[in-house]
């Protein structure tokens, strides 16, 4: 944590450096890269400390991202698809902790379907980024559970089933934060990021992340071509820390603020669309209604802060489980020998 | 019962001199008919006049309506094993009774409700009716407990016929509901009726008789899943994550019940998260979060859910996680037989995960182990940062034993090498300023670990279960993988010496061994008892954790022949045996069954005794 000469520092005075990882192996090119620059800038602008942090993946390109970003943060690079299972156990034995995870979309829409509805169900506090490129890379091309239906690619040839939406699988567990992006617009995945660090629960953020090297054809849902030309906006982001000013720019009602639990503040500032993230019912609507119309809307799909998290759920103390002394693990003598005396 | 049963010829009973204190008696009633309580009463009532008493539930996979069998052994000698018949039937369930019926020797008893009809009745065996209609319709209980107190009828009977104490069926019925006078009542009022009844129209014609012993004071009555609950809480346990499974479920369930009076909450908040998981996949996953986070975490589970498991142990005991499995072992392979007992996921739990990985297993023997091995295992695991599995079963998990009151422990807690902030920065000033996760610093195969929220910013890495080196980091070099695997290898060495050791009863002038582990100590005690009586002395060696170590190699050198006894159909434990000590492996010979009854004395001697004729020839 060496704050050294002319690099600009943030608040607890570290510089992005700080939260760098290792040297990336994925192709030139790959979205999931740019995801990983977002997440150590909105690090940055968090000013987390990175011993505050867990790192989570899964198994697959996109889960091979958290050796790149937050060096000096412990992690787990799990099993495919029991990303969520394992952060459930260290978010239970550590609710100090700020979990990022990051998973693909086959990770995540198949071989770890259950445990991604059930983490929701759970509402187990994390970030939940799904690098969705609608293909398996590491296996050389195969389609994704994501893929668009009538999709051919060269190794897998046709896709003839319809392709899972992340969001709307996450608005129907209930999850309380979700939102869509595409891996070019990095102010929005930053944003989303920040916002989404700041939330108390699941929050999941479906990012279209193209794979240039097997699924990035013009025609597939899933490319930069097919970002940068159709991607719409719902609304502008802006993530406000609880010590900035929350400055209304707007006519009422072209804006949503959003104060968050600890007191940042989301502010949303409608486009063309005019459309209240905090209602379920409309997130559903809207999902629908893009799907039918092969529309790619990006943004806060959904949000909803009244949902009690896991460790609420669980009565669980303020401080982690896994400091608990022996003294306040091992039960007294007395309360053991009134136990015995019952048998 | 006996109607499972592989056909052993019982003998005719003597109706004189009287039988004390050493017989079976069955109860046969359909399942879900509540006779839990009338079986547990009873046995409660001889166990407290002094004289052991086992019980085994021999129950269907079912809630209601399939037969249901339970067995209460009265030994002044103290054996619990399994017996191949009952002297003493109480035939409650009529689609069984023909078949009950003709299972018992020849002057055996049989208690049952007036009006059953018996196929082919017997004129070898003593009748008891009890006219069980009359009773209900003048009690009338309650629709809902009509079955609970039909039960209560049998209780009565069995009472004044075999010399049990009225008083202390009613501290039973104290025991079982809690002091609350109005159930006892209820049920009292039928166990009475009964007895009166038995007084006035049921002269005793049959030898058996429970006579006041002090073989029991100071001791419990309790199943083994019960003991490991309260061991884990005693343990430390922080995080629970499971998925209900026939025959664990109790073990959980336990923690539940007594974790508010043994870990109370502060402000209503509590130091311990128990989690029913979606699948054992999650379950596993949870622990495996959880230890890795800092944690005692544990899981309990059966066969099924071992295999569910495997991905799981395999990523636990590369990353180096600790965390706990029990295996409360059920009958396999695939769902096999959900409420039969198995000692046949040795092999499967010995080496979980694919690849190259043999684990730290615990194998309790007794009540006293179930309990003190819910905290050894976390000691274990924690000192060996890998996975313990702890392999009970459905006999020692859901039948009551009686035991020693099981002592508060006086070591403590073994947390394992942790660095906190502060030791961190003490080891790097002590080893050159380096420190790396998987570094085997002190030559036993074991790293140093941190856990999340070590402030110091060289303290964190990356668990994985892809390749790597001394650092955690990535690596596919052949040479890295290699310099791991022997370490692994050399942590496992380490455990050898560290996980319980065998108990050893070697006696003088024994040239045959017998080795077993488990849930069949008791027959294998019995049947020592016998073989001795028969003039064949036997050492024994009861293994209570893999990996196996010197002793064993020194007790099989020791003896010309060895037994190796087990509960599954493969011999599992002695093809571990035979790769510990290739060099006596010929001196070994199965005596295993794979039925999914307890094991009996009997099987253990005939199998013994025909194996050593065959050898003579």
């Amino acid at each position: 944590m060496t704050a050294t000469t002319t690099r600009p520092t943030n608040r607890i005075g570290l510089t992005t450096q700080d939260y760098q990882g290792g040297t990336s192996t994925l192709c030139a090119g790959c979205g999931h890269n740019s995801i990983t620059s977002q997440i150590i800038a909105a690090c940055y602008d968090l000013s987390l400390d990175p011993a505050t942090v867990l790192k989570m993946s899964g198994i697959g390109c996109s889960s091979k991202t958290p050796a790149y970003f937050l060096g000096k943060s412990f992690g787990f690079n799990t099993l495919h698809g029991r990303m969520p299972s394992v952060t459930t156990g260290a978010m239970i034995a550590n609710r100090t902790m700020t979990a990022i995870g990051v998973s693909g979309d086959g990770d995540t829409g198949s071989i770890g379907f259950g445990q991604f509805k059930h983490m929701m169900r759970r509402n187990v506090p994390m970030v939940y980024i799904v690098e969705n490129n609608g293909v398996y890379g590491l296996t050389k091309g195969q389609h994704s559970a994501t893929a668009d239906i009538g999709q051919h690619l060269k190794y897998a040839g046709t896709n003839v089933l319809p392709p899972i939406d992340i969001c709307a699988e996450a608005i129907a567990a209930d999850c309380g934060f979700v939102a869509r992006s595409f891996s070019g617009d990095a102010k929005q995945v930053r944003e989303l990021i920040k916002a989404a660090m700041s939330y108390e629960g699941t929050a999941v953020i479906d990012i279209i992340s193209p794979c240039v090297t097997f699924n990035n054809e013009d025609d597939s849902s899933k490319s930069y071509a097919y970002g940068k030309d159709k991607e719409e906006r719902i609304q502008d982001i802006q993530f406000i820390q609880s010590y900035e000013e929350v400055v209304v720019d707007y006519e009422p009602g072209s804006e949503q603020i959003v104060k968050l639990h600890d007191g940042p503040t989301i502010k949303l500032r409608k486009l063309n669309r005019d459309y209240d993230a905090t209602d379920r019912w409309a997130a559903i609507k809207l999902l629908e209604e893009c799907r039918q119309s092969n529309i790619f809307v990006t943004g806060l799909i959904h949000i909803n802060e009244s949902r009690p998290t896991l460790q609420q759920t669980m009565s669980l103390i303020d401080e982690p489980l896994a400091y608990q002394t022996e003294a306040q693990l091992r039960p007294s003598r007395a309360a053991f020998a009134a136990v015995m005396a019952e048998f | 019962m006996t109607s499972l049963d592989t056909v052993v010829s019982a003998p005719v009973i003597d109706p004189n001199p009287p039988v004390i204190n050493d017989f079976t008696l069955v109860v046969a009633t359909e399942n879900g008919s509540g006779s839990q309580t009338a079986n547990n009463t009873l046995i409660r009532a001889i166990f407290k006049m002094g004289v052991p008493v086992s019980g085994k539930n021999l129950f269907p996979s079912n809630i209601s309506g399939l037969p249901t069998w339970y067995t209460i052994r009265v030994s002044h000698q103290g054996y619990a094993a399994r017996r191949e018949y009952s002297e003493i039937l109480v035939a409650y369930n009529p689609r069984t009774s023909d078949e009950d019926l003709a299972n018992l020797p020849a002057g055996g008893v049989c208690i049952h409700p007036a009006d059953m009809k018996f196929t082919t009745p017997r004129s070898d065996v003593v009748y008891y009716p009890v006219p069980v209609k009359d009773f209900i319709k003048e009690i009338a209980p309650p629709q809902h407990l009509r079955d609970y107190i039909t039960n209560m009828s049998y209780v009565g009977v069995v009472t004044q016929l075999f010399g049990i104490s009225r008083v202390e069926i009613e501290h039973a019925l104290m025991h079982h509901f809690n002091g609350k006078r109005k159930a006892v009542d209820l049920n009292l009022r039928m166990v009475d009726m009964a007895i009166a009844h038995t007084v006035a129209h049921l002269p005793k014609q049959d030898p058996f008789r429970v006579e006041p012993l002090n073989k029991t004071a100071g001791k419990i009555l309790i199943d083994g899943n019960t003991a490991a609950g309260i061991g884990a809480l005693v343990g430390g346990v922080g995080v629970v994550a499971w998925y209900p499974i026939t025959p664990s479920t109790s073990l959980v369930d336990a923690i539940t019940e007594y974790a508010p009076k043994l870990r109370p909450a502060v402000d209503d908040r509590v130091n311990y998260a128990i989690i029913q998981a979606e699948d054992e996949l999650a379950a596993a996953g949870i622990i495996v979060g959880a230890g890795w986070a800092g944690t005692r975490a544990m899981t309990a589970t059966s066969g099924p859910g071992i295999s569910l498991m495997n991905e799981f142990g395999g990523l636990a005991h590369f990353a180096e996680v600790p965390i706990v499995i029990w295996d409360i072992m059920r009958m396999g392979p695939s769902t096999g037989l959900p409420t039969r007992v198995s000692q046949g996921d040795i092999l499967s739990a010995y080496y979980l995960g694919h690849g190259d990985s043999q684990h730290i297993c615990l194998l309790p023997g007794d009540m006293t182990e179930c309990f003190a091995y819910a905290g050894t295992a976390f000691d274990l695991a924690e000192r060996f940062q890998t996975p313990v599995l702890v392999l009970s079963d459905l006999d020692l998990g859901m039948n009551n034993w009686m035991t020693e009151p099981f002592e508060y422990p006086e070591q403590p807690l073994d947390r394992g090498k942790v660095l906190d902030t502060g030791s961190f920065a003490q080891f790097l000033a002590d080893h050159d300023n380096k420190w790396g996760r998987y570094r085997d610093v002190d030559n036993d195969g074991i790293g140093y670990r941190t856990i999340p929220g070590n402030q110091n910013p060289r303290a964190a890495w990356l668990a994985r279960g892809t390749g790597h080196n001394e650092q955690g980091v990535y690596s596919e070099r052949n040479d890295d993988w290699q310099r791991n695997m022997d370490r692994l290898t050399r942590k496992l060495d380490t455990a050898r010496r560290h996980v319980p050791a065998p108990v050893i009863d070697a006696r003088p002038g024994a040239t045959v061994g017998i080795i077993g582990y488990g849930s069949t100590a008791d027959a294998i005690t019995e049947a020592r008892d016998r073989l001795r009586a028969q003039g064949i002395e036997t050492s024994s060696m009861r293994l209570r954790s893999l990996p196996l170590n010197e002793d064993v190699r020194t007790f099989m050198e020791s003896y010309d022949q060895i037994y190796v006894v087990e509960l599954n159909q493969d011999s599992q434990m002695l093809q571990l045996l035979c790769a510990h000590a290739p060099k006596d492996a010929a001196k070994l010979a199965p005596v295993n069954l794979c039925d999914g009854l307890p094991l009996t004395a009997t099987f253990i001697t005939q199998r013994i005794n025909a194996h050593r004729t065959s050898v003579k020839q």
